[in-house]
């Protein structure tokens, strides 16, 4: 178990800056996800906390010992990845015992037929022990994947999308088993995904990654109730924030040009009223009613089940509402709406960053 | 999808089947021609038109292994009767054996020249195959300073033919007492075969993910040890397609053998022809030296032939 830390990390590859003055701290028995697009340097941080890369400038410190000159097999992590993460030809017997098999660990056999049944008890692959590893389904192997992970005891468990190149039964499956498995072990995880479902389910804390920035770190509540920019605010949640832009005048949400109106009820801060501005709205925040103030029309409907997204088109914009599935709307009929004044985030419109996050 | 098949289809298919047929006859041709001329007896070696149904014998093996002179007369029926089964064919075919001072046979050149060529073959291509294959993975794993120029200069090495190179390699030969050695052999086939070695090594290294050994390196292994246990055993596919086309190039050399080795470290390609010449040719010695010649080739591929299949198809089958 161990607490670690990134500090100015950046990572250059070639021209690409992949990583920039980096800041990352995880507790110690923290699930830490790290959530980005593809190519926001989500691998890379993985890649660096594990030892197989190298930083271009900046530190990592696991338990507060500097580990920038160690080499992958003394940093005792463990690592899981999407695909190719075990060897061919081995069983999953001799898979599980690879990493105890190590020089540098010297484990006695008893003990590692020990620990192989233990971890294939807990991950319920006891009978798969004698299979060749390119007999089993794809929710076997990422089992086995983790297996020979947690048959270690490592520091920190490294995952990179473990769980993405399953589908989405087994995915949803395995993401309670992993949650579940790292509070029983009490261990430090830093996965990383692409996924925000993944990231708000899983994650003690969250940290969003864009283009190698760490944009915010926050419990998923907190990033999800208080995204820093419009970048946050459209990458996590689904369906995403609804950004609009208008401008505040007399407490009320102007949407240029003339569009609608709508109160505002947040926190004013000085200068708020005479810039540009972004007006973000969660989807359950916007309700669908008749005798609310704007009208609009049903642009499309999609039925989930428990709920309805319902886009709505006012002017030139278009609007998503979350409302219960029992609501009886179809498309282009004209309705009203309104939102939670309560509700409304507003972001600078140039920068995109919060005005609750900025100075 | 077989299900339905018309017989304009069957049809097709039977001439296809005929196609191949008469193509591998046509292929196999020359290897029956020498496989029989090695078992005729010599005065029907070169009949027009071939014989095609004889009695068998050994006799071309028998003097293919055995030094033998031009008899001035006939043996004595003491002598003939003296003799082993094998000598009196010696004797058959107006020769004789010859005996040191001791009366011990002696053997041909044959048996040597075997030998050189397995040596030769066999060491070169371990080696060509070894370093071609370390080579290969430092370049498909690590970056390496103007990777693409480097790999093109290896490349180049194979780009002149190997006339243009004889001389000058025949003068440092000679100037470092190279010269008919096996060491100087087996240096010039390893540096014919690296080039292509790391080429097709390359090839197979990039098709294995780089996952595998890191997974190892995070479990705790060095560098090398996730080499020799996770990345070589899934490069033996491409290993073994490598080592049999290094091993054939190698086995079949014959220029460079003919020009660097007369004797003590000559090949058995530039020696089976040279038989030709001394004394009237026996083309039945010939053909049994040719056949036993393409033995340790056919039996290397064959021993391989899983490999190879996979190997040739390997990055096909994969995406």
């Amino acid at each position: 178990m161990a607490h670690i830390q990134l500090k100015n990390i950046t990572k250059v590859f070639g021209r690409h800056t992949a990583l920039k003055n980096l800041n990352l701290e995880i507790e110690d028995g923290q699930f830490f996800v790290l959530l980005g697009e593809t190519g926001a340097g989500k691998t890379t941080t993985l890649r660096l906390v594990a030892g197989l890369e190298k930083p271009t400038s900046g530190q990592i410190f696991i338990d507060g010992v500097d580990v920038g000159d160690w080499g992958a097999a003394e940093r005792d992590v463990a690592l899981v990845l999407q695909q190719y993460s075990l060897y061919p030809r081995y069983t999953v017997r001799e898979n599980l015992e690879f990493p105890l098999k190590s020089k540098i660990r010297r484990v006695p056999d008893d003990e590692i037929k020990e620990r192989v049944a233990r971890a294939a008890r807990t991950l319920r692959i006891e009978h798969l022990l004698e299979r060749k590893t390119d007999r089993l389904s794809g929710g076997e192997m990422q089992r086995v994947s983790i297996g020979r992970a947690i048959v270690r005891k490592p520091r920190v468990f490294l995952m990179d999308e473990p769980l993405s190149a399953l589908d989405a039964k087994l995915r949803e499956a395995l993401r309670t088993e992993l949650k579940d498995l790292q509070r029983r072990l009490g261990a430090t995880f830093l996965f990383v995904t692409h996924d925000q479902i993944e990231a708000m389910s899983m994650g003690d804390r969250v940290g969003v990654l864009n283009h190698g920035h760490l944009v915010q770190t926050g419990t998923p509540k907190e990033i999800y109730d208080n995204p820093r920019d419009t970048f946050v605010a459209s990458f996590v949640g689904s369906p995403p924030m609804n950004l609009i832009d208008g401008s505040l005048a007399g407490g009320r949400a102007v949407i240029a040009p003339k569009t609608f109106e709508l109160p505002y009820e947040g926190a004013v801060k000085s200068g708020a009223n005479d810039r540009p501005l972004t007006f973000g709205i969660r989807p359950e925040d916007v309700v669908i009613e008749a005798g609310a103030p704007v009208p609009a029309t049903v642009h499309d409907v999609e039925n989930h089940g428990v709920e309805k997204i319902v886009t709505l088109r006012v002017g030139e914009n278009t609007l998503r509402a979350t409302v219960p599935a029992s609501t009886q709307v179809e498309v282009e009929q004209d309705v009203r709406f309104a939102w939670n004044p309560k509700k409304v985030a507003l972001f600078d419109k140039h920068s995109g960053i919060s005005l609750r996050h900025a100075g | 999808m077989a299900a339905v098949t018309t017989s304009t289809e069957r049809t097709l298919n039977k001439l296809a089947i005929a196609g191949v047929l008469i193509v591998t006859l046509i292929f196999l041709a020359p290897i029956y021609w020498i496989a029989s001329t090695a078992f005729k007896p010599r005065n029907l070696s070169t009949t027009i038109p071939p014989t095609v149904v004889f009695t068998p014998e050994v006799s071309p093996f028998v003097k293919l292994f055995t030094k033998r002179s031009q008899l001035r007369s006939p043996p004595t029926p003491e002598e003939y009767a003296a003799a082993p089964w094998w000598e009196r064919m010696v004797f058959d075919g107006g020769e004789k054996v010859v005996r040191d001072g001791k009366g011990n046979v002696q053997w041909s050149g044959y048996p040597s020249r075997f030998m050189n060529s397995l040596i030769v073959a066999t060491i070169s291509t371990i080696l060509a195959v070894g370093m071609g294959t370390l080579t290969a993975y430092g370049f498909s794993r690590f970056k390496v300073k103007g990777e693409g120029d480097l790999l093109f200069f290896i490349l180049s090495t194979r780009m002149l033919p190997p006339v243009v190179v004889a001389i000058p390699m025949f003068l440092m030969y000679r100037t470092f007492g190279l010269n008919d050695t096996h060491i100087g052999l087996i240096i010039l086939y390893t540096a014919f075969n690296l080039s292509f070695s790391v080429w097709l090594m390359k090839g197979f290294m990039d098709e294995i993910p780089k996952e595998y050994e890191e997974a190892a390196l995070v479990d705790g292994y060095t560098r090398m040890q996730a080499f020799f246990k996770v990345v070589l055993p899934e490069a033996a596919t491409g290993i073994a397609a490598t080592a049999v086309f290094c091993f054939i190039t190698a086995w079949n050399e014959y220029a460079f053998a003919l020009i660097m080795t007369n004797r003590r470290a000559q090949t058995a390609p530039p020696f089976i022809p040279s038989q030709v010449g001394s004394g009237l040719p026996d083309w039945t010695v010939i053909a049994a030296g040719t056949l036993l010649f393409l033995l340790p080739v056919a039996i290397f591929t064959f021993l391989l032939r899983n490999h190879l299949l996979r190997g040739v198809t390997f990055g096909a089958i994969r995406k």
